[in-house]
């Protein structure tokens, strides 16, 4: 097997100059000023001056120095980075898809049958009684689910200020519950790597609004007493709130809404293979039981005797963006799953489990928590960040490091149902070949890459966020 | 590995640091040797505002390093009369001089009796061992 990316031998290969770098013209401007005060107005510009192939060459060249899904595996743990299929990009840039959100519905009853019929699948998936759309990326999902159950608590005359967080749980979860206005209340884990029942009645109270949860667990392990957890937090009046980034291991098997959850998030990204948001568009829809149903974001879908129309929920907490969310992101969501069908997702989701589990068997690290489903966090003997820089000079991208915390100096795999026996051997070849190696190769990591070892700390100390911020000559 | 754990200040089992001057009931604090070497390098420091209240074990600033976040908690009470500007801009400082040009805050009407509460300095060393 060969690893190496020969393209980089030298600090020369090594250096890809900025567009400004390359070569730069300072132009005179005399425009109107329009009344701006003198700080804010120029007369010269400084701009990159290149022919078209040397920009086109410029971004290939970009390209090679970056390691993406179609390079090779991205087992990044917790991430699910699934290849996402071609076809879906063709749906989305059909010339139907292409309608102005003021339109009237009756113009554009196509558009609104598949949003409609995205909800339905959506709920029929995650076992939830109405759907929005509209949320903008998985995060912004929580957000929204949050306000959701905040609007409930307040309707039955509730003033509930807590959210309980496990401390394995997502970073954006904490994020949602104090961004809604709640005090985060963190639940330490059990010795099993699960929620621990006897920490959770002690955690839950009067003032508890909801319970935020993932199953599987970031362990990938299921929260086997999933019923209980349920029946804990809805006796004392809370609500169950579902992480939806795990949704890829249960997909044709379980759903939330059986398992007692009552408002989720679905990350499409994840689970229906849209593109990453990576702060673009992305979408995050927000599924929940009958009796929250009111309270979600407008508009909504409907479906009557004479077609497909928008409707405002009877309490809705208003748009949490604007029109239907990101609608050509809505449509690969809907592509994935038409194409895919029942089988199919429940088929991806068996394989997603099946490739995590191989990929544990074959690697020679330890992993202590078990049986894990789509992803499984091994424990690096040495520092995980340091391993998975080394992983680079393999032709792999490394799994997540240090995370979760219950395992030390982590790494947190997820093939994805995408990769082939062959790809995991490879991965499963890189991990064993790093393991083996000296710390000092290890530290010195990595050497076969476009980008050698990175100052993290000036980096973060000193930023230089703009090519602007940066000194060169121009003609 | 041993680091240095001044016997001039008292501390805080979470690695903070605080130099007491019984006269003018004021107190300088920091974090500790071992705490910067366990967050390695330190790249953004928050810290409260002159005029401040700051209240003992509890959170009064965050320091940021490549590997974490981590919550600052005051080793006393008391108001804070001075804050080292320096570590905003070169937070560095953390890191090679935690005793030094590294501090953090300067208190004062601090309540003397809170330094019940702190370790000596071979009670802490003891705990970092």
């Amino acid at each position: 097997m060969k690893f190496d990316q020969a393209r980089w031998i030298t600090d020369e290969d090594r250096y890809e100059p900025l567009l400004a770098e390359k070569r730069s013209k300072t132009v005179s401007v005399d425009a109107d000023d329009a009344g701006l005060p003198d700080e804010l107005t120029r007369d010269e510009l400084t701009l990159p001056s290149l022919s078209e192939p040397e920009l086109a060459r410029h971004y290939t060249r970009l390209s090679e120095m970056t390691y993406g899904i179609e390079n090779g595996p991205f087992p990044l743990g917790s991430c699910t980075m699934k290849y996402n299929p071609s076809f879906t990009e063709d749906v989305a840039a059909l010339d139907a898809g292409q309608v102005h959100p003021d339109r009237p519905a009756e113009s554009i009853q196509g558009t609104l049958e598949v949003l409609f019929r995205l909800q339905e699948y959506l709920g029929r998936i995650g076992g939830m009684d109405a759907v929005t759309l509209q949320p903008p990326a998985g995060a912004a999902g929580e957000f929204a689910g949050i306000l959701v159950a905040k609007a409930y608590h307040e309707a039955n005359g509730e003033d509930r200020t807590e959210v309980i967080v496990p401390d394995s749980a997502h970073g954006t979860n904490f994020a949602s519950g104090a961004l809604a206005g709640f005090d985060v209340v963190t639940l330490p884990g059990g010795s099993d790597g699960r929620v621990d029942c006897e920490a959770l009645e002690n955690a839950v109270g009067e003032d508890t609004a909801a319970l935020m949860l993932t199953n599987p667990n970031t362990l990938g392990l299921f929260e086997r007493n999933i019923t209980e957890i349920a029946d804990i937090v809805h006796d004392a009046g809370g609500l169950l709130y579902y992480d939806g980034a795990n949704l890829n291991a249960l997909l044709g098997r379980v759903r939330p809404g059986d398992m007692g959850f009552d408002v989720m998030h679905y990350n499409v990204h994840k689970t229906f293979a849209t593109p990453h948001g990576g702060g673009g568009p992305g979408a995050g829809p927000v599924g929940v039981g009958n009796e929250l149903a009111e309270f979600l974001p407008e508009p909504r879908v409907r479906k009557t005797d004479d077609g497909y129309e928008l409707f405002t929920p009877e309490s809705s907490i208003g748009k949490v963006h604007g029109y239907h969310g990101n609608w050509l992101v809505l449509v690969k969501a809907f592509a994935y799953i038409a194409r895919l069908g029942d089988a199919g997702l429940t088929d991806a989701s068996a394989k997603a489990v099946l490739n995590a589990n191989y990929l544990a068997s074959q690697i020679e690290y330890d992993v202590p928590f078990e049986p894990f489903h789509h992803e499984f966090v091994a424990s690096a003997d040495a520092d995980a960040a340091d391993v998975a820089k080394r992983m680079l000079d393999f032709g792999v991208h490394p799994p997540t490091t240090k995370w979760p915390e219950a395992v030390e100096e982590a790494l947190m795999a997820e093939p994805t149902e995408i990769e082939t026996k062959r790809s995991l051997d490879q991965l499963a070849e890189a991990f064993n070949a790093v393991a083996n190696e000296s710390q000092e190769t290890v530290e010195d990591a990595p050497n076969r890459t476009a980008v050698k070892r990175i100052d993290q700390a000036t980096a973060a100390r000193n930023p230089r966020l703009s090519w602007q911020a940066l000194e060169f000559e121009t003609e | 590995m041993s680091f240095e754990v001044p016997e001039d200040k008292q501390y805080l089992e979470t690695h903070e640091w605080a130099q007491i001057d019984t006269d003018a009931n004021t107190a300088r604090i920091g974090i500790s040797a071992f705490a910067q070497d366990e967050l390695g390098d330190i790249v953004f420091v928050e810290l409260p505002a002159v005029g401040d209240e700051i209240e003992q074990n509890t959170e009064f600033g965050v320091v940021e390093s490549i590997k974490a976040v981590s919550d600052l908690y005051a080793p006393l009470s008391g108001t804070v009369s001075a804050v080292n500007e320096l570590v905003f801009d070169t937070p560095e400082l953390l890191n090679e001089e935690p005793y030094g040009d590294g501090w953090l805050l300067e208190i004062e009407s601090i309540d003397t009796d809170e330094t019940d509460a702190l370790l000596e300095a071979d009670a802490y060393e003891q705990q970092i061992e």
